[in-house]
């Protein structure tokens, strides 16, 4: 077949900019074959180089005694004792989701499960950060039926439970919805499987399902902005299989515990292209592919194909030459194709044929390690104009507003279509702060979390970066876990506009400095830049993925509060409405400076809650909405109603940060406000649980009615 | 009890069930759909939740042609016990085993959450540890749940005391609010909600627990 010549058009139509292209032309030292073309392109995007982002990156804190693997693998791993490892990453899925919002969504769930199991972990928890536009927006409602039904028909079939997740709806994200799938699995922390190849002449071993035409291009798609043209982006997304995923990773496993795995790598972007790159480059080995080998489920498929797709439910495999019989019977079992394709070789190449011609012949090295990265242009963001006088506002309207917006109403119209109990170890469902998992056979229990808040980020990208991490911290810490790690999903605009690169910068800073303090090291991430529509960014989203360690689950902090509870705030009481919840939801007004974060003050306030959990009943931390909404569900949980004392609209829904509300019985309570004493900790009485109202200060309501309103909020928009 | 523990590729809550059954003093093993014959001194059968075969074609029908499902049908008809939750329940109204079939919920949406329940006989190896009429709480996740069977099933169903349990609450839109039934001899029960996600503190309730203790203390009696 006629390959295309090279032009200008078809170097720009693969995303690649003229500088870039020269370059290529210097590590080769000739023109590429269109094959070549494609695999230039897919290691050089922005999606798989990490071109834009790298310099910043590499500031983050990524180590501590408790982590085995930091960044740079499939996921990051970290030690929870007893010789076990919980490996986690988040990644995004966004302008495929907003392409086509179930198959985005699913193929989203699974490859970030691929991931995890690639290292040999078993996936036991999920989660999903969704960022979607207004509700009153003409594509909102099919995107959110479409991403949560995806999910949920990824996961659910896969069979690891969802327990964790953020849904929110900003005009910024009208045409570019975001969706960050989180997953986590256990392994035997001497059991971890990487992805370097080792040994010259090693068969490399194709797994999974059949190549096909989907996906072609999709990483580089990834990499774009939208226009008007997104429906001819369609093709581009790729179809997704629970059900082969889960054979796979079942096999997977199998394969490992054989002892026939030297290497392996998934193939999510840019498929085999990048996963062959990958192993060769961090084994310091070349890679030889003979692609008539690859099974594949169309006909007259090209190398540029093949080297391309991104078919879903994929592994590349280093083998054990002796091994072969065993690994080829496994995945006859699980009815998966299992390929020899290539080798392993001695010299620094990539090689590629297909019917014995050559398609691409590269320096493999050169593939990786000579991608662009540039130093963008970048302004700090100016500091926002100071929040100016607000109106009367009752409070009761105040809950009320919040209550019924889909940003703070109940959730559950979303996790009850996710399969949130499967496995049969769920400690904590969603929908109350971090999920909690306990580890299969063990005591333990691990807690998850995901949090940002976008409208603090965009006004002061570094207290927002702070802040995402601090809120991570809290909701771990409000289960009763000590928060042990951290994985990132920095979701931002065109990182070409210095305003954007300039987010970028400030939540970098922001995220590493919080990271730092509250001991809680980035162990994996992911990028996703130009989440641009018509040249409207969305607002920045540095999604934090966050996990803690419950010692011993009878000692979580599990709740629900009881009659009769007191209401403990730990941290002072409020005075910040600046970018709050309240001012956006009651006002329609995102204006001042957010909350500014004081990490050691979260780190005390963190650690008295774990020293005293002992005497807690139920606890949450607090954020969006203030002390009021932290009041009213946990009121809620409880199935009473509650009386706060403050008054005052800061007071109630003021938003500064390193603040926990905690419910005890009246003995536990003096118990807690001596020790808070003691260790100098402004801790004060502001209420209790009790009766069938919920009341801050004159003001009162029905708890009955507050909750009809509060569950109501979402099946009234999206049923 | 010895009891053995289907795997179809695309099940879920094989592992749970066996969790569960052991909990409760059974001797488990687990059996590969391929396999052609049961572990020698089976007493129940049990098979668990999940997509089996990706719930492809329709669900439960693809397992229900698997080579085991063959000498699982002996079984029952031996008069050995059989248990299926949500997808094996699936899987034994696709075999026949039982009458019905389970359509998708009328809500669309896959459902997982706790549900009210009502134990409607104690008259059977499964339920003999609950009292009739008595509510419970049990776990459900499914999108295909809502139990559909002729007007003529439905009225044997309830006039040989068949149905096991039932929803107290609107949950997919079943028949009759019908979310578990016996077959004739009582031996085989299939049910939509989770009695293995309901046996340990940590999960959040233990309302299964007396279907499995009720089960294994059969046996031990027998």
């Amino acid at each position: 077949m006629n390959e295309p010549a090279i032009t200008e058009d078809l170097i720009a139509a693969h995303g690649m900019k003229p500088d870039e292209y020269q370059r290529l032309l210097e590590v080769i030292g000739r023109e590429p074959t269109f094959t070549e073309l494609g695999i230039f392109s897919a290691m050089w995007n922005e999606h798989c180089s990490y071109k834009s982002s790298k310099k910043w990156l590499r500031t983050l804190p990524t180590k501590g005694p408790q982590v085995i693997c930091g960044p740079g693998e499939n996921a990051g791993v970290v030690d929870i004792g007893e010789g076990l490892a919980v490996v986690f990453k988040m990644e995004s899925h966004n302008h495929p989701s907003y392409i086509e919002p179930y198959q985005g969504a699913g193929t989203g769930m699974g490859g970030i499960l691929r991931d995890v199991f690639t290292m040999g972990a078993r996936p036991v928890a999920a989660m999903n950060a969704l960022s979607f536009g207004r509700p009153e927006h003409p594509r909102t409602r099919s995107l959110v039926h479409g991403v949560v039904a995806g999910i949920g028909g990824y996961g659910n079939a896969f069979g690891v439970p969802t327990v964790g997740g953020e849904v929110r709806f900003d005009a910024a994200y009208d045409g570019n919805c975001l969706v960050n799938a989180f997953a986590a699995g256990i392994a035997r922390a001497d059991a971890i499987f990487y992805s370097a190849a080792s040994g010259v002449g090693m068969p490399v071993v194709y797994l999974g399902a059949k190549t096909g035409r989907d996906g072609v291009g999709g990483a580089t798609m990834a990499s774009a902005e939208f226009d008007d043209s997104i429906e001819d982006k369609r093709p581009t997304v790729q179809v997704g299989d629970p059900f082969t995923e889960k054979c796979l990773m079942e096999a997977c496993l199998e394969l490992m515990a054989s002892g026939a795995v030297i290497s392996i790598q998934d193939m999510g972007a840019a498929g085999l292209t990048c996963s062959a790159v990958e192993m060769g480059d961090k084994g310091d080995l070349g890679i030889k592919l003979e692609l008539d080998r690859v099974p594949v489920r169309e006909e007259n498929m090209t190398a540029y194909e093949m080297m391309l797709s991104e078919s879903q439910e994929r592994m590349l495999m280093v083998l054990r030459p002796e091994k072969e019989t065993e690994a080829r019977a496994i995945f006859h079992k699980w009815d998966l194709d299992f390929a020899i394709v290539g080798e392993t070789i001695p010299e620094d190449r990539f090689l590629v044929t297909l019917n014995g011609e050559v398609k691409a012949d590269l320096p493999l090295k050169a593939l990786s390690g000579t991608a662009p990265e540039y130093d963008r242009p970048w302004v700090p963001t100016p500091p926002p104009a100071p929040l100016g006088d607000l109106p009367e506002i009752d409070p009761m309207d105040g809950l009320r507003a919040l209550l019924s917006s889909p940003n703070h109403a109940q959730k559950s119209w979303v996790w009850e279509q996710y399969d949130h109990m499967v496995m049969g170890d769920t400690a904590r469902v969603p929908g109350r702060g971090a999920g909690v998992i306990r580890v299969h056979d063990t005591t333990r229990g691990l807690a998850f979390t995901s949090d940002v808040t976008p409208r603090y980020v965009v006004a002061d990208p570094v207290q927002g970066g702070r802040q995402a991490v601090a809120e991570a911290y809290r909701n771990l810490v409000a289960t009763g876990a000590r928060p042990l790690a951290t994985t990132d999903n920095m979701n931002f605009g065109n990182p070409e506009k210095p305003e954007i690169m300039g987010q970028f910068v400030g939540a970098i800073q922001g995220i590493g400095e919080a990271c730092i303090a509250l001991d809680m090291p980035i162990v994996s991430g992911n990028v996703s830049l130009y989440n641009e529509t018509d040249g409207r960014g969305i607002l920045p989203t540095p999604t934090i993925g966050a996990v803690g360690l419950i010692a011993d689950l009878d000692d979580m902090i599990a709740g629900p509060a009881s009659d009769g509870d007191l209401l403990l705030l730990l941290g002072g009481t409020g005075t910040h409405l600046g970018r709050s919840a309240l001012l956006a939801e009651a006002l329609g007004r995102a204006e001042g400076a957010p909350p500014p974060v004081d990490l050691a003050a979260e780190r005390a306030h963190g650690d008295f809650v774990l020293a005293q959990k002992g005497h807690i009943r139920a606890c949450t931390d607090i954020s969006d909405g203030g002390l009021a909404l932290a009041a009213f569900e946990l009121a809620e949980a409880a199935g009473f109603g509650a009386t706060l004392a403050p008054e005052g609209i800061a007071a109630l829904f003021g938003e500064d940060q390193a603040r926990y509300l905690i419910a005890a019985a009246p003995e536990a309570a003096r118990a807690l406000l001596r020790a808070a004493e003691a260790e100098g900790l402004e801790m004060d009485e502001v209420g209790s649980i009790g009766g069938k109202s919920f009341s801050m200060g004159a003001a009162s309501a029905p708890m009955e009615d507050l909750t009809t309103l509060w569950r109501g909020t979402f099946p009234a928009l999206f049923d | 009890m010895k009891a053995a523990v289907l795997v179809f590729p695309g099940s879920n809550c094989d592992r749970d069930l066996a969790v569960a059954l052991k909990g409760a003093g059974a001797e488990v093993e687990m059996v590969w759909h391929k396999d052609t014959a049961l572990p020698r001194g089976i007493d129940l059968v049990a098979v668990p939740g999940g997509f089996s075969f990706g719930d492809y074609l329709r669900c439960g029908a693809i397992a229900a042609n698997s080579p085991v499902i063959r000498s699982v049908v002996q079984h029952a008809q031996r008069g050995g016990y059989v248990l299926g939750v949500c997808n094996g329940f699936q899987v034994l109204t696709e075999s026949g085993l039982l009458p019905g079939a389970l359509m998708r919920n009328a809500g669309l949406r896959f459902v997982c959450r706790e549900a009210a329940l009502r134990t409607e006989t104690s008259d059977s190896a499964f339920t003999r540890a609950y009292t009739a009429g008595a509510a419970l709480r049990l776990p459900v996740a499914h999108h295909d749940g809502n139990y559909v069977a002729d007007s003529e099933t439905l009225t044997r169903l309830a006039a040989e005391d068949r149905v096991a349990f039932t929803y107290a609450e609107p949950v997919n839109g079943s028949m009759n609010d019908i979310a578990g039934i016996l077959s004739e001899n009582r031996r085989v029960l299939g049910m939509m909600p989770h009695p293995e996600r309901a046996v340990d503190p940590v999960q959040g309730g233990v309302h299964g627990q007396a279907l499995f203790r009720g089960l294994t203390a059969a046996f031990e009696a027998a």
